[in-house]
């Protein structure tokens, strides 16, 4: 749960979001049980409005550049406004299934 | 711009649509990845593909070209256009077949 907390603390602080939520979808990969390797996070923050796609994922790409260098793989990212979250009926999309290459262990 | 970095332009610059991704088209190595080559299929155009497992110096040196951490990534005329989460949400949206022209 390490990496889960400080993936949640970072953003949290960063972004100042209305809803956070850290999935660790590693279980879904080929890693060994318990591992830190996979996330998706779901960031709804007011400083995503008047921003593309890119630049708000760089923005979450920015405050986990850390964790990105290191053991995380992989992130599943969906930003929105307040305004987006609630029209998606306060919802993100699903992940894809693995196909195997995280083997290699980096991303 | 050292020897990657012109590398990666060349193939960024060589098709109209080129995805770097793991593994190829057919067998995708990664599920973001298999599910871009999913989406770009689903706008009926013709891409390029690089498998930057097979490149360990382009896998590094896409993600300072772009300042993006992550694998895959799309292009189009050159322009960078998003990783897998973004192709799927302007696919959903109709904005990635406009880009494309599809």
């Amino acid at each position: 749960m390490e990496i889960q907390s400080s993936i949640e603390n970072k953003l949290a602080d960063a972004l100042d979001p209305v809803h956070l939520e850290v999935i660790n979808e590693s279980s879904m990969h080929n890693v060994p049980p318990g591992s830190e390797s996979h996330f998706k996070v779901t960031v709804v923050s007011e400083q995503f409005d008047g921003q593309g796609l890119v630049n708000r994922h760089r923005m979450v790409n920015q405050v986990l550049a850390e964790e990105l260098q290191g053991r995380v793989h992989a992130l599943a990212m969906h930003t929105m406004t307040p305004d987006e979250w609630f029209e998606a009926g306060a919802k993100s999309p699903a992940s894809p299934q693995c196909r195997g290459g995280s083997t290699a262990a980096k991303t | 711009m050292n020897d990657v970095q012109q590398r990666i332009r060349q193939t960024v610059d060589s098709d109209d649509v080129v995805l770097f991704m793991k593994g190829s088209p057919d067998f995708p190595q990664c599920g973001f990845s298999g599910r871009a080559v999913q989406v770009l299929r689903s706008c009926n155009v013709k891409f390029s593909s690089f498998d930057v497992l097979a490149d360990e110096d382009v896998r590094q040196g896409i993600k300072e070209f772009s300042n993006w951490p992550t694998i895959p990534q799309l292009y189009v005329k050159g322009e960078f256009i998003g990783g897998s989460d973004i192709i799927l949400d302007m696919y959903e949206k109709g904005e990635l077949q406009k880009k494309l022209g599809a």
